[in-house]
């Protein structure tokens, strides 16, 4: 069994209630904190653990809280992004879900160790279910002094509320989500300004992902020493992976960083191999907008090195050959599946979500959709392969914000690694209709 | 003062100063193309990235080129910074990009749009635009809508620059009029198709720089480069009461602000001098005017073409 840090009373029954997830060990972090050590110090521990973001992006935790900016007399604030929208992404919700004690854990000691003293938990407009479940234990929290006024008597005060999306993929980006969190439309805002010069209402603010703030409370509670001899030299601790498609036994899973991809695809403890005695075609490992690895790149780099589950053995070989531990988005596909209509499909979405701001993503997204439409069902050309790999180079790096970027990679990946398979649309139209398993229906997007 | 070099032509300026300010420093082909900046409505620029410029070299500190290109009009200089716009290959190249981006839904309706002759997309396409398209899709439409009884709004035209949605924030005192859906359905509207009354809402047509939004009252009347502007003031007081009038003959056909070489309003003692919907929709009488003197229209576009020279007495008789 690897170590467990998140998820290690996950099984315990009414862990999800304040009294036993109390009697587990829960808000030891929080005493420790705000009893005995400074807010400095809480900032510098978890610069220590090499702690990387879990959102995606893998920004070091401990270096973003660092760069905050600390004018006087002006409020900083703490923003937990709980949007997880990216498909393929759903560990998020679990954490929420089952252990929401442990969210307003993280969401405490972060904000001591930020000096803000009000925090904010942006969640998803889908989740509203979760949203309930974490209003209950911040009310449990509030009644027992975790919050509010005086904490533990310590001086440090702390509001936190839970604010609902109305639904956008878009809110997930950092900037989108304070403008949305403000009232307004979710347009991402151009940077700089960062947010930890200037976030919500203008004040500096640090935004991090639910799973970062979670990992919070362990690096705490054990110390960075501790952590950091967990996973590997440039990937510390653990991860959630939320592995689905066809396995075996999908779920989200904590493993430490640097199994290897073998072992988490085949183990028992893991996903248990593909569903049905299939093989494996392709995998994505980290979320939607991560590159697309073929069979032969899985579970070795091109260089054939065994493949780990770390953000820099998934990362080995570039966009050439590697991909992107990304937000532990892992999907896995077997040899029934259309590369193809997969690709299709998230550029659909990614069209879908498009905020519409800035032309090359706005205009390219639907573009790309609309031509791997056609490539899907039967009607494209073999100029149209070479038209979607030109599209995606002029959207990449020319956007305000990475949506752009992440509606590119995967096309431009599914064309590197799986092109004959877009050919072989074009020169069997009818035999690519048939395998698309009734699912033809889904018209391309309309209003 | 700090020194910035762009196509390689060195200019000293302020810090803070953008590039694309940089560049109209300098002037002429120096200057990259601008869809939604404009710098009389702060917050505007970033959106369309027809601006984009390479950073061969940051500063003179840290002479790293920049991975990606940068918006010129929202990236501030550095001291020693190398700038390339015109002399970089990648950015012509990623230009034509976005301006295929931007045409591929458009209509290309200028035979029937009252824009043609003084659009900034008509003369970008021409700039930096293809021959041809390789877009074979349906494109995305809307109906046209009246947003009140002035202001016509074609949204199949839009290039979504927002310069209107900051008129309507900045100029006016309630707004009603912003985006509403995402990606290439978004769509510029009021509050379920509100009408837009407000004094200085017209300015919105002049900071468009398609034929999205148009002047109802001048609607289908007449090409502008057959009309002869001419600079004309009035005392009003909601506004500078400066204004350009449109004349065919004596018939005054429509109002406008008056329009730098950017196509951009006039600042007269750092005030921006947008004109009143009063001016512009209900001053249509030579009488209510006076006339300054023949406007020269200094942009690249079509009317410029016809160089005209009429006296006020010519004009008037
Ligand atoms: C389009 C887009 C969507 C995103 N969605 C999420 C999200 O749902 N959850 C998340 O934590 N980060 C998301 N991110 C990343 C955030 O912008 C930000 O980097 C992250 O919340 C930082 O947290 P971390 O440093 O703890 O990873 C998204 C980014 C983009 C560009
Ligand atoms: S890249 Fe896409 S999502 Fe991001 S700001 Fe531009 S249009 Fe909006
Ligand atoms: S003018 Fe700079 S992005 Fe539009």
């Amino acid at each position: 069994m690897g170590r467990k840090l998140l998820l290690e009373h996950i099984n315990v029954p009414g862990i999800e209630t304040y009294d036993v997830y109390r009697n587990h060990g829960g808000y030891k972090s929080v005493e420790k904190a705000l009893k005995t050590m400074s807010p400095q110090e809480v900032v510098e521990e978890v610069q220590k653990s090499a702690l990387k973001g879990r959102g995606g992006a893998g920004f070091p935790t401990g270096m973003k809280w660092s760069f905050l900016a600390k004018p006087e007399g002006v409020p900083r604030y703490l923003v937990c992004n709980a949007d997880e929208s990216e498909p393929g992404t759903f560990k998020d919700r679990f954490l929420m879900e089952k252990l929401p004690h442990l969210m307003v854990e993280g969401m405490i000691t972060s904000s001591y160790a930020l000096g803000a003293n009000t925090s904010y938990i942006y969640i998803r407009g889908e989740y509203m279910f979760v949203l309930e479940i974490l209003e209950k234990a911040i009310a449990e929290a509030y009644a027992k002094g975790w919050l509010g006024k005086n904490i533990l008597g310590s001086g440090y005060d702390l509001d936190l509320y839970v604010a609902p999306g109305g639904g956008a993929y878009i809110c997930g980006e950092e900037t989108a989500l304070l403008e949305s969190l403000e009232g307004k439309r979710g347009n991402p805002r151009m940077k700089p300004p960062f947010p930890a010069i200037k976030g919500l209402y203008g004040c500096p603010t640090v935004v991090n992902n639910v799973e970062s703030l979670c990992t919070v409370v362990p690096i705490i509670n054990i110390g960075a020493d501790e952590y950091l001899k967990i996973g590997t030299e440039k990937s510390s601790g653990t991860k959630l992976i939320s592995a689905c498609g066809n396995l075996a036994r999908p779920g989200v899973y904590e493993i430490e960083l640097g199994i290897s991809v073998e072992e988490f695809i085949y183990g028992d403890e893991w996903c248990r191999g593909i569903a049905n005695g299939k093989k494996i075609k392709a995998l994505i490992p980290g979320g939607s907008s991560v590159p697309i690895l073929p069979a032969h790149l899985i579970t070795k780099t091109a260089t054939g090195e065994d493949r780990f589950m770390s953000y820099e053995s998934l990362s080995d070989g570039g966009f050439a050959s590697g991909s992107m531990l990304g937000s532990g988005g892992f999907i896995v596909f077997d040899e029934d599946q259309c590369i193809v209509r997969n690709t299709w499909n998230f550029a659909r979405f990614y069209a879908h979500e498009s905020c519409g701001q800035c032309s090359p993503c706005r205009e390219g997204t639907s573009w790309m959709e609309k031509v791997l439409h056609r490539l899907e069902t039967g009607k494209g050309n073999m100029r149209d392969i070479d038209l979607l790999a030109e599209i995606n180079k002029k959207i990449e790096g020319n956007t305000i914000c990475p949506l752009g970027d992440a509606a590119a990679w995967p096309v431009a990946a599914a064309i590197r690694h799986f092109r004959e398979e877009f050919e072989w649309h074009v020169t069997h139209p009818e035999e690519a209709v048939k395998r698309n398993y009734g699912l033809l229906k889904t018209p391309s997007i309309t209003l | 003062m700090i020194k910035v070099t762009i196509d390689d032509i060195e200019i000293e300026v302020e810090e803070g100063t953008t590039i694309m300010n940089a560049a109209r420093m300098i002037g002429g082909d120096v200057v990259p193309p601008a869809m939604c900046y404009y710098s009389s409505l702060p917050g505007t620029g970033g959106k369309c990235r027809t601006c984009l410029v390479e950073i061969a070299a940051g500063s003179t500190k840290d002479p790293r080129p920049m991975p990606k290109l940068m918006v010129s009009c929202s990236t501030t200089v550095q001291d020693g910074m190398i700038v390339k716009n015109r002399t970089s290959e990648k950015v012509i190249e990623n230009r034509g990009a976005v301006v295929e981006f931007l045409l591929i839904n458009h209509p290309l309706d200028c035979p029937v749009c009252d824009q043609a002759g003084e659009c900034d997309l008509q003369d970008l396409g021409f700039s930096h635009g293809k021959e041809g398209s390789r877009y074979e899709e349906e494109k995305r439409t809307f109906e046209p809508i009246d947003i009140g009884e002035n202001i016509k709004l074609h949204m199949n035209r839009c290039i979504l620059c927002y310069r209107c949605v900051h008129v309507a924030n900045q100029l006016t005192d309630q707004r009603v009029h912003g985006a509403l859906h995402r990606g290439d359905h978004t769509e510029i509207s009021t509050y379920i198709e509100k009408a837009v009354d407000n004094d200085f809402s017209g300015n919105m047509i002049d900071v468009c720089p398609v034929g999205a939004l148009t002047d109802r009252s001048a609607r289908f009347k007449s090409r502008v480069w057959f009309l002869k502007p001419m600079n004309a003031s009035c005392e009003c007081t909601k506004c500078s009461g400066k204004a350009v009038v449109w004349m065919f003959g004596k018939q005054m056909y429509r109002v406008t602000t008056r329009q730098d070489q950017y196509g951009e309003v006039e600042v007269k003692d750092g005030k921006p001098e947008w004109i009143c919907n009063e001016c512009r929709f209900d001053k249509k009488d030579l009488e209510q005017w006076t006339i300054e003197g023949p406007r020269h229209i200094s942009r690249n576009s079509v009317i410029s073409q016809g160089h005209y020279e009429v006296s006020k007495t010519n004009l008037l008789k």
